[in-house]
């Protein structure tokens, strides 16, 4: 009994810290991501509002206006209305979810991003999955090991793939899978999604799908995952000098032991904030994969409305871009922290 | 008198010998010796170009080859759309992207640099706003605010250098935050402080010297990530239509058909040149890491 209340007390007390502690620690980095998502707003108005010389210009380009229908035009964008007031309509509007209206697809910016965001999600999604997998067991094995023909091999096959721009990885791949070349014949689709001839439902169509997701998501991943190789090796080598190792090896474990249940937990952690961190990377594989591709995504919609120029859409997307990465940077945050006990301690 | 040779002669001795130790130790390095082998050849040819290249091999109209034909006799890469000579072209568009790449890393240098000194020396709340300014351009995914900033400003290359410049200063700033405090710590400028140095002196007579070894060696991977945005950029259709670079010529390719055309003659060359030149810069940088700081770069 009396054992019971001395450790009881302790452990409430453990936890009631845990507890209190992660709520101001979560709305310290809540409001620290609000904060930048308010900066990467102030960061589109200058860019779409205030820089361009005379955006009424560029909206009518090509098209006879007479000087009434300009000024209506400025009149109706509010461009007269001081700065700051024209800031704060932008600000709630994008609040609201109103990311304004397509020149070119002549329908609201949100819509197109709400199509679109499936498939990015998608592409994303798999190729991220993917390239941490490959990532960290080829980072972890040759870091383990670094100096053998393994981790030579694989160091630098990453250099050489990182060395190399995305889009033009997606054009040989689509030259050497989809056209075919030589003795290669032509075994995947070339682009799109789907192919609008099959069924749009059923497991025919979820085929179809996997069919056209293999070439962009193999693009993504090659040039990805060379990051996480990197960043898992240089972790794995940091840890390998530290004292523990050397005694979980005088405990008598095996190699294979030591390494998966002493090394690998330890170098997770800096690989983890990296892996996060380095999420925009993949938005932007995801803007130029998609762009080779023509995947129905963000960033092929980035690629529309960049060759009009349809300002309203670019700014839309670099809003929804900037947007996913700070949540992700707020996710990392919070995911660190649950797997960090050090952290939590502080 | 006797001071003023003194103080003048001093420094320059051990920084020759410095120099000359860095050498040897470079030397010693076979991949960064490699790449600055490539370096130095893509550099001489993009130089000597206008020597053997003219409007007559450029000039879609006044051009006579077959077009977009394989390797042939005579042109020994292969044609374009317009029948000019592939190898021609990636010889020439060498000059247009590496100057972008250099142009670009040169602002990325200065901007974070500065940026980076000043946070470091005044560390009250000038030091806080520039550091959180830098946190917030970390924050932002690059390539969708390069994209915003060169469509808003128009196609070209002065664009995309500037977009350059803006989405990847922020590396520069972070490190040299970080070694001028290391440097600023050391009591040698406590020594300059109490001889009566102002903020500027300190800055650029003292810390900046320090500095400088880490500036270069990040800014030659500034070389390599600049001259992949350059072509990013390109490709997505922001540069300059008119002038033949890596990223335009693939941007052409795209547009003009050779993916299903099967045309892998007119992909390869540009793609393998921008590997080429980013491997060697990145080659360049890391063994510079190495013989500068053999500690930091174990695993790297």
């Amino acid at each position: 009994m009396s054992s019971l209340t001395t450790t009881s007390p302790a452990k409430v007390k453990a936890q009631g810290v845990k507890r209190s502690d992660f709520l101001p620690y979560l709305g310290g980095k809540l409001a620290a991501a609000l904060v930048s998502f308010l900066v990467t707003l102030v960061i589109g108005f200058v860019i779409f509002s205030l820089m361009p010389a005379d955006p009424v210009r560029t909206l009518t380009r090509g098209r006879p206006t007479s000087e009434a229908q300009l000024v209506q035009i400025r009149v109706q964008l509010g461009l007269d209305d001081p700065i700051w007031e024209r800031f704060l309509t932008f600000v709630g509007n994008t609040l609201k979810g109103e990311l304004g209206y397509s020149w070119q697809f002549q329908q609201s910016v949100s819509s197109l991003v709400a199509d679109r965001i499936g498939p990015t999600l998608l592409l994303m999604g798999t190729a991220a999955a993917l390239s941490i997998a490959l990532g960290l067991w080829l980072g972890i094995r040759s870091g383990w090991r670094h100096g053998s023909l393994f981790d030579r091999i694989a160091s630098s096959t990453s250099l050489a793939l990182w060395s190399v721009p995305t889009f033009w990885l997606g054009m040989i791949l689509l030259v050497a899978f989809s056209v075919g070349v030589g003795p290669i014949p032509s075994l995947l689709p070339a682009g799109g999604m789907s192919d609008p001839s099959l069924p749009q439902e059923g497991w025919a169509h979820v085929v179809d799908v996997a069919k056209h997701l293999v070439l962009p998501c193999l693009t993504m991943v090659l040039v990805v995952f060379a990051q996480y190789v990197t960043v898992m090796r240089t972790s794995i080598i940091d840890e390998m000098g530290s004292p523990y190792l050397l005694t979980a090896r005088a405990k008598g474990l095996t190699d294979d032991a030591v390494r998966r249940r002493h090394a690998v937990p330890n170098a997770l952690l800096p690989s983890v904030t990296m892996i996060f961190m380095h999420l925009g990377i993949l938005v932007s594989g995801a803007i130029t994969v998609e762009s080779v591709y023509s995947w129905p995504g963000l960033g092929y919609l980035t690629y529309e409305a960049l060759r009009i120029p349809d300002l309203p859409l670019l700014q839309g997307t670099f809003i929804v871009f900037s947007a996913s990465v700070i949540i992700m940077n707020l996710l990392a945050d919070v995911v660190y922290r649950f797997l960090d006990p050090r952290v939590r301690a502080q | 008198m006797t001071a003023a040779t003194y103080t003048s002669a001093a420094p320059k001795a051990p920084r020759r010998h410095a120099f000359s130790r860095f050498c040897r130790a470079y030397a010693k390095r076979p991949a960064g010796l490699a790449g600055l082998g490539l370096l130095i050849a893509f550099g001489a040819l993009a130089l000597a170009a206008p020597l053997f290249i003219g409007d007559d091999q450029l000039n879609v109209i006044k051009v006579d080859g077959p077009q977009l034909s394989p390797p042939v006799d005579g042109y020994p890469l292969g044609t374009d759309q317009a029948g000019r000579s592939i190898l021609l072209l990636v010889i020439w568009g060498a000059r247009e992207s590496l100057s972008i790449g250099l142009i670009a890393t040169a602002l990325t240098v200065v901007l974070g640099s500065a940026v980076g000194l000043l946070a470091g020396h005044y560390q009250g709340w000038v030091g806080k706003i520039l550091m959180h300014v830098t946190d917030w351009f970390i924050a932002l995914p690059s390539l969708p605010l390069a994209i915003s900033l060169s469509a808003v400003l128009g196609q070209g290359a002065a664009s995309i250098t500037i977009a350059i410049a803006v989405t990847s200063w922020t590396a520069t700033a972070r490190l040299v935050r970080a070694q001028t405090l290391a440097v600023e710590a050391r009591p040698f400028i406590e020594r300059a402080k109490v001889l009566g140095a102002g903020n500027t002196q300190i800055m650029i007579r003292h810390v900046l010297p320090n500095v400088m070894p880490l500036i270069l060696v990040s800014s030659t991977l500034t070389v390599a990530s600049a001259i992949l945005s350059e072509a990013t950029l390109t490709f997505l259709g922001l540069g300059d239509p008119t002038s033949v670079t890596w990223g335009s010529m693939l941007e052409a390719a795209f547009l003009g058909g050779a993916v299903t055309a099967g045309a892998w003659w007119y992909l390869m060359p540009p793609g393998i040149a921008i590997l080429i030149v980013v491997l060697g810069f990145t080659l360049v940088g890391r063994a510079v890491e190495h013989v500068l700081n053999p500690r930091m770069v174990v695993g790297r």
